[in-house]
Order: structure tokens, then C-alpha cells, then sequence
């Protein structure tokens, strides 16, 4: 371990260092340390920059949405957390251990799913599991209880003496979700869990990785929006290799509300209905939706709908319609991937 | 060295799981067999040539039988080890198992060690139970026992070292047909190099494969024999370590 005020770089952590037993040594205590640091990292394949100066960083317990469309660098990311190859620029650190000074150190705490599951067709899912967790270096009393808890964990119990090969598809991502935890990791990266299932399996399988956050520190990649809205407590959107967002889910869904806008229906019709709303003091900007109404965007966090019902009231338009907007993330994504360069 | 051993394990599994390892051992074991007994029925017919008891000093069991004998099986080697090891790490990309590998708590170099024994494993089976015609014989005759063990031990460094440029074959690709190609062109290569230069002074003749084995075939161990086997081994391991590594850091 590499605690981080030796190495000159900060983080929230606060660290006391307290004698502990006299003569065994001392103990680090760290108060809400960072368990996932990502700085500055980029990789270059050749001329291609997959990705551009990342940096993020996770608590203990937070469940990171890492959200792109494809290409976006989303994978290449997770192999360097994960120290199947370093970065080009940058450092990882994972609860403070440099991934790529002490790799053997810092790949003990983690748990990954890569995007193709890391399967073993000819072998049975049980032996399979014995395997990595051989190689994981889960000590050898503890072992059979770990493979008997992920396998129940994640539901392939009743595969247990299957061929890996003969498994559907959501088996076999199941079994590679059990291995990702066998060593019962603090953090864990799925990189595209879902994709590739069928409707049933996405949705049990969602409902398996929410069953595993908590203690925990996940990050999960998909292209997948309403999935971050189900699982997640944080976003980082990525697009062409460069963070074009990050944020918090409840923060998130908070600047949402506060830039929500209004649409309104009027039963007459004409130019100057538009010139009247653009001028009222508190709009900032107002177009056509899709069937002519009118969506109005308000300055942020200003509730307009009053103005709006009044002026509607003294010119008799008559109001047929008047509500809020939700935006939801699809709309923020699409904002974010389309503003990018700005 | 932690994580050598369920690498190991695990692939020895693998190979017994498959016909592979099965197909390898009856070809090896079958074609040996067939070698060795038309030496011996040569030789038999031998000793009804007139001219026979002229040349007794010179074609006995030994120089009739035991030494072709060997030399025919590391041609045979030469064939076999691409297929041996083809799979070892070109399957570990097809099938993404290397991203398990690669991410977990153990050192490349204890990955790479775990396969190559389990292929080393796989060759001493297969020695062992071609060693079974050495046995026939010795019911029959009394061969030189000296000539036999060195030429045994001659045979599993040259099927060693063939081990170790296989696996780095198999570090170069994710196709296994491709890997085994390789390795058999680099194996040939290796192999003609000696064959083409006589002298055992020149530099060919040095790096040969085959020119080291022709004093294990006479019962003498040397030094410098043992040294390049032993060199050819780790350097094989050691670009396949090279490989492995430098395809991730690009
Ligand atoms: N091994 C590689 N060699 C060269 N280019 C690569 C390699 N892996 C990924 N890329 C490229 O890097 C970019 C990011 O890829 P990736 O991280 O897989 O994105 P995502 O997972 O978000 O779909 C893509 O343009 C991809 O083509
Ligand atoms: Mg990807």
C-alpha cells in the first residue's frame, strides 16, 4: 500500500496513523477514502486517441453509470482500471494502491466483467469457478464457501455441473459475474453486462447487479440510458475518449427539474403568441414541438407557469394545455454527445 | 511463484478434457512403435547377410536400432510440439479468458510457466510411453542402457526446447492453426539451418537444434549441449513474455 500523502497527490482521504498493538505495527484508519481514482488518464492506439485525459474518482458504495455510444472509449477505460493494460498517460489508483506500481496488490480488490465474458467452454461452471478462484487467490478454507455464495448469488446453483459451453447466453453471463466476485472484491467493473440478452435476461440481470452494489464500488459501462436511471448513483458521460459529463444521479435528475420546460396548447393560433411568450421576462427561449405546441424554456430554476396562465388569460387564447416537460437523460445524453467540442 | 500451479492444473485439465491430447499420445506412441520395429526387423534380417559378421563390430543394436531410432523421434517432435502448443495462448484470446488471466493478482511470467509445464507434462507422457519399445527390447537383447538414457534425456531437451518456441508461437496470434504454422516454420527453420552446414564449428551449426542432439544420441552429455537447450528454452519463454507484454503496452 502507497498511502497517498507520500506520493504528493491529494485526495479526501484523511489518515491517521495510530500504534496499534505495540510492536505489530501501525494501521492505517482511512476516513472516506477514495476507492477509485482515475487521473488524467489517456491511451493512445497509434494515431487513434481512444482516450483523452479522463478523470474521475469513486467513493466506497457509489455505482458509477460510465455511458457512451459505441467507440466512445468506454472499454479501453475499464482495461486500464483494471490493469489489463496501462494507460498511455495518467495513474490509476485503486483504495490508493498505484494500479500499475503494485498491479498484484491492486488487481486483489477488483472484480471484472470484461465485454465477451472470459469463459472456459470446456469446462464445467463449478470447476470453472474453483479455477479463478485459485488464481484470485481466495485462500483455500474460504474457497468452497465463496463459489457456493456467488453461485447462489447470481443463480447457477442448478448449472453448477454444466458444461460452460452448452449454457445460454445469460448463464454464461451469469457465471461471468460470479467469477468477477469470487474473490469478493471491493470494487467491481462490468463493462457492458446486458448487452447482447434478451428482454427477461437484461431485466434479471439488472436486478442481480442491483442486488450487488452497497458496500461495494461498481462502475458499469453501457450504451444503455434507462439502465443508469435503474442502477446507478453517479453518470459520467464519454464520448470520442473525453468526459462530456459527470454528475451525480440526484443532481443530476435535480438539474434536469430545474431547467424543465413547459409546453402549452392555445386554442388560438398566430405569430404573435410566440413574439408575446419570447418577451415575458423570465423565458429564454421557446420553439415548436412536434404537433405545434409550443415548448417554452424557462431561465433556470424559474417557475413561469403562472406568468404564462396570465398572459394566455388576457389575450383569450384559451388554454387548452399547459404542463412541464420531462427531460429525461436520453435528451441530456444526446445534449451532452452533441455539444461536445464546445 | 504463487498461481503457477492452477495454471498447470488447468491445463492439463483442458487437455485430457479434449481428443487432442489423446489423438497426440496413440500418433506419437503408434508411430514410434512402427519406427522402431522396422529397425529392428533390419536388423533381424541382418544377421542372416552373409556379410554380416564382417560389420559385427559396427551394426549392433545400438547403431542399428537405438540411435535411428532416436533421430527418427525428433523428427517426429518436430511435428507433434506445434500441436501441442498451438492452443496455449492463442485459445486464451479467442476464447477472452485472457482478460481473466491478465487482470488477476498473478505475474505474467507465472501464467506463461503454469502452460508450459502442463505441454512439458504432456511430453514426458508421451516419452514415457514410447519408452515402452526400449523395454521390448530389452526382453530380447541387451542394448547400451547408457546410450538409451542419454539419448532419452536428449530427446525431452529437444522436445523442451521445441515446447518453448512453440508457446511463443502460440503468444502471436489468436488462431491456433496460425500458431502451429509458425511454430513449425521456426522449428524447420531452426532445424535446416544445421542440416545445411556440416561443420559443427560454424555458427549454424551452433544454433541448430539438431546438431546439440547428436551427442546425447552417442551417450556423451556435454555442457555446451545441456547450456543451449537450456538457452533456447528461456529465451523462448522469454519473447513469449516479451509478446504477451508489449502487445498490452502499445
Ligand atoms: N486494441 C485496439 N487497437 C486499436 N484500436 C482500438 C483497440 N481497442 C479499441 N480501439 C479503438 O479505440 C476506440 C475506443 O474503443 P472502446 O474502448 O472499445 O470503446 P467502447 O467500449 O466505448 O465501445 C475505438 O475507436 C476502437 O476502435
Ligand atoms: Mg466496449
Amino acid at each position: 500500500m502507497n498511502p497517498s500523502w507520500q506520493k504528493g497527490y491529494s485526495t479526501k482521504s484523511v489518515y491517521l496513523q495510530t500504534p496499534f498493538h505495540q510492536g505489530i505495527g501501525y494501521v492505517n484508519l482511512r476516513i472516506n477514502a477514495a476507492m477509485i481514482q482515475v487521473q488524467n488518464v489517456s491511451k493512445h492506439y497509434g494515431e487513434l486517441v481512444a482516450v483523452d485525459n479522463i478523470s474521475f474518482q469513486l467513493e466506497k458504495g457509489d455505482v458509477l453509470g460510465f455511458l457512451g455510444p459505441n467507440g466512445a472509449g468506454k472499454t479501453t477505460t475499464m482495461r486500464i482500471i483494471t490493469g489489463y493494460m496501462p494507460p498511455t498517460k495518467g495513474s490509476v489508483y485503486i483504495s490508493d494502491i498505484d494500479v500499475f506500481e503494485d498491479p498484484q496488490a491492486a488487481k486483489s480488490h477488483i472484480g471484472y466483467l470484461p465485454e465477451n465474458p472470459p469463459l472456459y467452454e470446456d469446462m464445467v461452471v463449478r470447476e470453472y469457478l474453483d479455477f479463478v478462484a485459485d488464481i484470485k487467490q481466495v485462500p483455500n478454507r474460504e474457497k468452497n464457501g465463496r463459489i457456493h455464495y456467488v453461485m447462489e448469488k447470481c443463480g447457477i446453483v442448478n448449472v453448477g455441473k454444466r458444461i460452460i459451453g452448452h449454457l445460454s447466453k445469460g448463464y454464461k453471463q451469469r457465471v461471468g459475474i460470479a467469477q468477477a466476485l469470487i474473490n469478493d472484491p471491493e470494487v467491481l467493473v462490468l463493462d457492458e453486462p446486458t448487452s447482447g440478452l434478451d428482454p427477461m435476461q437484461i431485466i434479471e440481470i439488472r436486478e442481480l447487479i442491483k442486488g450487488l452494489s452497497g458496500e461495494r464500488t461498481v462502475i458499469l459501462s453501457t450504451h444503455i440510458l434507462p439502465e443508469v436511471t435503474m442502477i446507478c448513483s453517479k453518470v459520467v458521460i464519454i464520448n470520442k475518449g473525453k468526459i462530456v459529463l459527470e454528475e451525480s444521479l440526484e443532481r443530476l435528475t435535480n438539474k434536469i427539474d430545474g431547467i424543465e420546460n413547459i409546453l402549452l396548447k392555445t386554442r388560438y393560433w398566430g405569430e404573435e403568441i410566440q413574439e408575446k411568450i419570447i418577451s415575458l421576462p423570465n423565458v429564454s427561449d421557446i420553439r415548436l414541438g412536434l404537433s405545434n405546441e409550443l415548448i417554452i424554456e424557462p431561465k433556470k430554476g424559474v417557475d413561469i407557469r403562472e406568468d404564462l396562465t396570465d398572459l394566455v388569460m388576457q389575450n383569450g387564447w384559451g388554454l387548452l394545455e399547459m404542463r412541464p416537460v420531462v427531460h429525461n437523460l436520453e435528451e441530456v445524453f444526446l445534449r451532452a454527445i452533441s455539444t461536445e467540442g464546445n | 511463484m504463487k498461481g503457477v500451479y492452477p495454471i498447470l492444473k488447468r491445463e492439463l485439465r483442458s487437455y485430457f478434457a479434449s481428443p487432442l491430447a489423446y489423438v497426440i499420445l496413440v500418433v506419437f506412441q503408434l508411430v514410434s512403435a512402427m519406427f522402431f520395429f522396422l529397425n529392428l526387423k533390419g536388423f533381424l534380417h541382418l544377421q542372416f547377410d552373409p556379410s554380416y559378421q564382417l560389420l559385427r563390430e559396427e551394426l549392433n543394436l545400438n547403431t542399428v536400432i537405438i540411435i535411428p531410432y532416436f533421430d527418427t523421434m525428433s523428427i517426429v517432435l518436430l511435428f507433434i510440439i506445434p500441436l501441442i502448443t498451438m492452443r496455449l495462448l492463442a485459445d486464451e484470446r479467442k476464447s477472452h479468458t485472457a482478460e481473466l488471466l491478465f487482470t488477476s493478482p498473478i505475474k505474467l511470467r507465472s501464467i506463461i510457466l503454469g502452460k508450459y509445464l502442463a505441454a512439458l507434462i504432456l511430453l514426458i507422457i508421451m516419452l514415457c510411453l514410447s519408452s515402452l519399445n526400449i523395454v521390448v527390447l530389452m526382453a530380447h537383447g541387451n542394448p547400451d542402457l547408457g546410450v538409451v538414457l542419454s539419448s532419452y534425456l536428449g530427446l525431452l531437451l529437444l522436445g523442451a526446447s521445441f515446447l518453448a518456441i512453440g508457446i511463443f508461437a502460440s503468444s502471436l496470434s489468436s488462431s491456433q492453426l496460425v500458431a502451429a504454422v509458425i511454430a513449425f516454420g521456426i522449428l524447420l527453420l531452426l532445424w535446416l539451418v544445421g542440416a545445411s552446414s556440416d561443420t559443427e564449428s560454424s555458427i549454424f551449426g551452433y544454433i541448430s537444434l539438431i546438431s546439440h542432439f547428436k551427442n546425447f544420441g552417442k551417450g556423451i552429455i556435454e555442457l555446451k549441449d545441456l547450456a543451449y537447450y537450456l538457452s533456447v528454452i528461456y529465451i523462448g519463454l522469454f519473447l513469449t513474455h516479451t509478446a504477451l507484454d508489449s502487445e498490452r503496452w502499445r
